[in-house]
């Protein structure tokens, strides 16, 4: 038996799933697209059901990917119950896409979410008169807090069991304009407005989106951000990398010093880096990044960020996809599926790619900030937003732009819950574990071995016309090349290929600066190359990729450059 | 009258968009109709998005859209 979750983004209709699925659920894929769908088992009253969490959408008839997939599913698949989750607190919105679930006929159970929030507005909702009145069971619910779940799900065994019964006629409406009308109707009808009872939520948006205020708010949540994602990333690094030093030097031991001593050193340097390197700070980013979500941040920061991301030809919705690439741009370029154009979602996706991943952030912190002090670091940051902002600009003026600009629901401030959060977190996480941690253990490998057959003086050979211009030891190209697989890796090998850690002895200022902006511009690793060939197929993924080695060579030069103007 | 030239914390009745089918399709996703009732709560500086009230929830939009939202008083 199936049931399908579907209501309008930020109803908790995600929250409701994770209150039953915890951590078993599974990410799975729609043929030939890209959205994806999660789905878990449930036991309800000791029969397993399967539970779908569709995308959230507000309409089946919508314009962005998710959406669309939302009313292919519930068309196509057998679903045995459509349980729509519905905000209480913005009921009428809610209904409208109730009325066209209608017109499925399909077993349709109305949940009402949010009750507590509603009475909190002063909204009270006569449910049995709208069950009546719609001829679906309406059950009130309060997700985040587990309340009326179990009543949910024993109900929707229930009525999935019955056959469908007829329901009255002119509910079923075509036009959205009359479902509009009709569910506002409906709303006069069976519920009451009282008087709002005004919190200190309602005041937080009088500092948080303030011309002047809400900029300095809006550093200030990042910086503590990207603060404690580096303090308690880098906290839980030095411990995991000395474990994992120890535990190969007793797992090879017995290997001796040949090809699979190689090839296996190679391999476990693969997986204790995605473990010990990019796991660290990617499991507190995400967790932080879930909380900003869930409180209802991220609509304010594309509200005040939307006039400066229009200079770069995207609107504030884009803003997501940067941020989340200062984590690992493989969830960056994901989540540019929520833009509703597909030059929007190119553009963002080509921009987020530019962004420094933690993984880079690896060598600017391992080479720029410790030979070249916190300054020179600093320094590329910003380069590297110059860079991006005049990529942005340039490539909006050969995309001309076709959209008026942005249309965005700003949801009212709500508190989090852990279980939601990390719930998230995971599901993250699980996208860099999957995509991303193979390629790395196989890249390590593929590595040793070359290492182990001498082949690095050919490759090194094959970059020379890059490392020559950028004025770089020759021995560059290798590390240069297999970035490629990992970024971070490029730092490790750096290290092997000039057969010395100390680089501040091996390079000069200027040549670490240029090989690290080089690092950071070109070619995205292997993991995001393949989702944005999910994401925008194989041409817009060539299209990226030769278009960051482009910038990332005049980004350099440029920064080789400047620095020789400055005597360095 | 469109919806851009109306003055803060003033309400409006939505009459009509100005625009093409697309953009009247995307406002009704999002569930702006003509004959809701709308105000302006705040706008972001630098010609930013505008914040705007309509039918007892919060929609951000771009200028360019609210030019072409036609209102009355």
């Amino acid at each position: 038996m199936r049931f399908a979750l579907i209501g309008r983004p930020n109803c908790g209709k995600s929250t409701l799933f994770n209150q039953v699925a915890g951590y078993k659920a599974e990410t799975g894929n729609f043929h030939g697209t890209t959205v994806s769908f999660t789905e878990s088992k449930v036991r309800v009253a000791g029969e397993v059901v399967q539970v779908v969490d569709l995308p959230g959408t507000y309409t089946l008839e919508g314009a962005n990917p998710a959406e669309a997939e939302a009313g292919r599913y519930l068309s196509s698949q057998d679903v045995d119950l459509i349980i729509n989750v519905a905000d209480a607190s913005h009921l009428a919105q809610s209904l409208e896409l109730t009325l066209e679930l209608l017109d499925l006929n399909r077993p349709v159970l109305l949940a009402l979410n949010m009750v507590d929030e509603a009475s909190r507005m002063g909204i009270t909702i006569d449910g049995d008169g709208l069950a009546r009145e719609l001829g679906v069971p309406v059950l009130p619910l309060v997700a985040s807090k587990g309340r009326g779940v179990r009543g949910l799900f024993l109900k929707s065994l229930e009525v999935a069991r019955q056959a469908l019964q007829a329901r009255p006629a002119p509910d079923v409406v075509l036009d959205a304009q009359a479902r509009h009308s009709r569910a506002a109707q409906l709303v006069k009808q069976y519920s009451r407005r009282g008087p709002r009872i005004f919190t200190l939520r309602d005041q937080l948006d009088s500092v948080l989106l303030h011309p002047l205020w809400g900029y300095a708010g809006l550093l200030l949540i990042l910086l503590v951000f990207f603060q404690g994602v580096y303090g308690l990333g880098s906290a839980l690094e030095a411990p995991l990398l000395d474990f994992f030093d120890d535990l190969n030097a007793t797992l090879l031991a017995p290997l001796g010093t040949g090809f699979f001593y190689q090839l296996a050193h190679g391999v476990l340097q693969g997986i204790s880096a995605g473990v010990a390197i990019v796991l660290p700070y990617l499991l507190p980013f995400l967790l932080g990044l879930g909380i900003m979500e869930d409180v209802g941040y991220l609509p304010r920061v594309a509200f005040l960020m939307d006039a400066l991301m229009h200079r770069i030809g995207l609107h504030g919705k884009a803003i997501v996809p940067f941020i989340l690439g200062y984590g690992c741009n493989v969830p960056a370029v994901m989540s540019t599926r929520t833009l509703e154009e597909p030059r929007d979602r190119f553009l963002a996706a080509a921009l987020a790619t530019l962004v420094p991943c933690a993984a880079r952030l690896a060598v600017v912190f391992g080479l720029v900030a410790f030979y070249l002090g916190p300054v020179a670091a600093l320094g590329l940051y910003i380069f590297n937003l110059l860079v991006i902002a005049l990529t942005g600009r340039l490539l909006s003026r050969m995309l001309p732009e076709d959209t008026p600009g942005i249309i965005l629901e700003m949801p009212p401030y709500r508190i989090p819950t852990l279980n939601a959060v990390f719930a998230k977190a995971w599901f993250r996480m699980r996208e860099f574990v999957v995509e991303a941690w193979p390629m790395l253990i196989v890249g390590s490998g593929v590595l040793a071995a070359l290492t182990y057959f001498r082949l690095e003086g050919w490759i090194n050979a094959l970059a020379l016309p890059v490392t020559w211009v950028l004025g770089l030891p020759p021995e560059t190209g290798l590390p240069l090349i297999f970035g490629v697989l990992r970024k971070e890796l490029s730092l490790i090998m750096l290290g092997q290929a000039l057969g010395s850690m100390d680089f501040g002895a091996v390079m000069s200022a200027n040549q670490m600066f240029t090989f690290a902006v080089f690092v950071v511009f070109y070619v995205p690793c292997l993991a995001t190359l393949m989702v944005l060939r999910r994401e925008l197929g194989a041409k817009g993924m060539l299209i990226i990729a030769g278009l960051t080695v482009v910038i990332a060579m005049t980004a350099a030069l440029a920064a080789r450059f400047l620095l020789l103007l400055f005597g360095l | 009258m469109t919806l851009i030239n109306v003055a803060d914390n003033h309400w409006v009745t939505i009459t009509g968009y100005a625009g093409g089918k697309g953009l009247e399709g995307k406002l009704r996703q999002h569930g702006v109709f003509p004959g809701d009732r709308a105000r302006i709560v705040r706008r972001a500086p630098l010609g930013g998005p505008l914040l705007v009230e309509v039918d007892g929830r919060e929609i951000v939009l771009g200028r360019g859209i609210a030019e072409k939202i036609l209102v009355e008083p």
